[in-house]
């Protein structure tokens, strides 16, 4: 007999305010659906009335763990509509703030994967060691959590001599305890069988529904858009995309922990050959008409921006489009005949980051292609109609204990 | 006597409830690691609980959005009485950035009663903890 089950927003295995209605046969999930927009501010609308310099920290709070991701992502598609050339010692620093956020990121998802594989000293361990970073993020920019670091045409804070030795010892001690998850991940057999074969999704599947970051890569696709389309300083430093074959979550944090070594390549990389000079360049207040796309690598997968200018000092429009949203079609597949339990494991996989996501989507009709645009009255009529037409249980029902 | 049994018990060990009206992620992420080894909210006997029927406390993070305002006093109306709820962060205080937005509410005081804010954008876990601190000995 199939059921259905809602499971959110409010619910302790999942983080942030996200609805899930799984129908269910007896244990087994046949169908999943994803009730979104608890967690939509209204950010876009927000940012066409702010000037760009202010935009900067606005799109630095779409989300807080990503948060520079966002920032450098919004920046870099201003500097191209400004046709601006950053400071090269600017975007030095930039890249490092990127990784450095890669790095607090994959620790802190590493952490949350070990708590729902029910491995709870795995994720107070991870967290301790994700304190290095934040000390170092809080010793670069003055914040442990949102940097504020960029401004158009460089860094708005320069590194100098004691804070480079600083990284440069706190990496050693990374290094050596991200090689003994390495080996932890690969050999403790708990782990391992708690992880391998949960959340199948096969090389064409992550292909076709369009997945992104660590999930696709995890499916034995070597994209990223630090070889592919390389911004910053990312073509002159050497570094390897890591995949993995298996398809299932244990592959994805295997990818996720080879990525951190290759960021602590990357960091010292950075820090060795940090040029001198100026950290930021003069930039112009207006812009002028134009638009642009701009993509980057965020810890969770591609993340990409919109920016149409129109001459003013404000963007007319900002479109974002967050890694997790296109990982969303991928979790459905995912969770398809997977068993109820291991729900949280697999939506931890992809590391979701809700309020990154919750952005406006315009649907297309999918026969005429038309799409409409409906005003707060119009949703609010079109919502009073739906609940006086749904035929309700009387209240004693609903709760019988 | 029992009552000063409870009292004492729920000075001494307050479960609180996390909960994210529409945060970005930076504030919840700074509880979580108030929670970890680091800062370790744990020794005043504060214990994070997944349903508000056992909490005391509701921590909430975020200016409450449109669409969660009626969860958000469904879960209040939920947690046993006396119950206390923390306000954390700027956003959580007043709107922060999101202030003016068309789907916020601007801050949790709009919709239920506060009774401690803790600012900061995001919040340190250190201001968290002594937000906390004060909270429990203005309950002593």
């Amino acid at each position: 007999m199939e059921f259905k089950v809602s499971l959110g927003p409010q619910h302790p295995a999942l983080h942030e305010p996200i609805s899930l209605r799984m129908t269910l046969d007896g244990e087994i999930i046949r169908d999943a659906d994803l009730k979104l927009g608890y967690n939509h501010r209204g950010i876009e609308k927000l940012a066409e009335s702010r000037t760009f310099i202010q935009n900067l920290y606005l799109t630095e709070r779409i989300c807080g763990i990503c948060s520079f991701s966002h920032q450098t992502c919004f920046t870099q598609g201003v500097e191209k509509l400004m046709e601006l050339v950053p400071a090269k010692r600017g975007l030095y620093i930039r890249t490092l703030v990127c990784e450095l956020e890669r790095v607090h990121s994959h620790l802190l998802w590493l952490g949350v994967a070990g708590q729902e594989a029910g491995f709870e000293s795995f994720f107070m361990y991870t967290w301790r060691d994700r304190e290095v970073v934040m000390d170092i993020l809080d010793t670069i920019s003055g914040n442990r959590v949102h940097y504020s670091m960029n401004t158009f045409g460089g860094v708005r804070r320069d590194i100098d001599e004691i804070q480079r030795k600083h990284i440069l010892d706190s990496l050693d001690l990374l290094r050596t305890r991200t090689e003994y998850y390495l080996n932890l991940a690969a050999t403790e057999p708990t782990f391992v069988g708690r992880l391998s074969g949960v959340g199948k999704l096969s090389k064409e599947q992550a292909i076709a529904l369009c997945a992104v970051g660590p999930t696709l890569r995890a499916s034995g696709v070597p994209m990223d858009v630090r070889k592919d389309d390389p911004y910053a300083v990312y073509d002159e430093i050497p570094f390897e995309v890591c995949t993995a074959d298996s398809c299932d979550v244990l592959g994805r944090a295997v990818v996720r922990v080879k990525e951190l070594m290759q960021s602590y390549n990357i960091i010292e990389f950075l820090l060795k050959n940090l040029p001198a000079g100026p950290i930021k360049v003069k930039a112009p207040r207006k812009v002028k008409e134009n638009e642009v796309f701009s993509r980057y690598e965020a810890p969770r997968g591609e993340n990409v921006h919109y920016i149409k200018s129109n001459g003013s000092d404000k963007p007319e429009r900002l479109k974002v489009r967050a890694p997790t949203l296109a990982n969303y079609p991928a979790t459905i597949a995912m969770l398809k005949d997977g068993f109820i339990a291991d729900i949280p494991l697999i939506f931890a996989a992809i590391d979701p980051c809700i309020c990154c996501a919750e952005r406006l989507v315009q649907l297309d009709h999918p026969r005429s292609g038309e799409s409409k645009v409906l005003t707060f009255s119009q949703l609010r009529q079109m919502a009073n109609q739906r609940y006086k037409n749904k035929q309700f249980k009387k209240k004693e029902t609903l709760w019988p204990f | 006597m029992i009552e000063r049994l409870v009292h004492w018990s729920r000075v001494k060990s307050p479960w609180v409830l996390h909960l994210n009206t529409g945060a970005c992620n930076a504030c919840d992420i700074e509880i979580l690691a108030a929670l970890m080894p680091r800062f370790d909210l744990e020794r005043f006997g504060i214990l994070l609980k997944g349903t508000p029927r056992h909490a005391d406390v509701i921590i909430c993070t975020g200016p409450i959005t449109r669409q969660n305002r009626d969860r958000v006093v469904r879960i209040y109306e939920q947690v046993p009485d006396p119950k206390f709820v923390v306000a954390v962060g700027a956003c959580a205080m007043s709107g922060c950035v999101y202030r003016g937005a068309y789907n916020s509410m601007g801050g949790i005081d709009q919709v239920l009663p506060v009774n401690a804010y803790i600012p900061g954008c995001p919040i340190r876990p250190d201001a968290l903890i002594d937000g906390v601190v004060k909270l429990l000995n203005s309950l002593k």
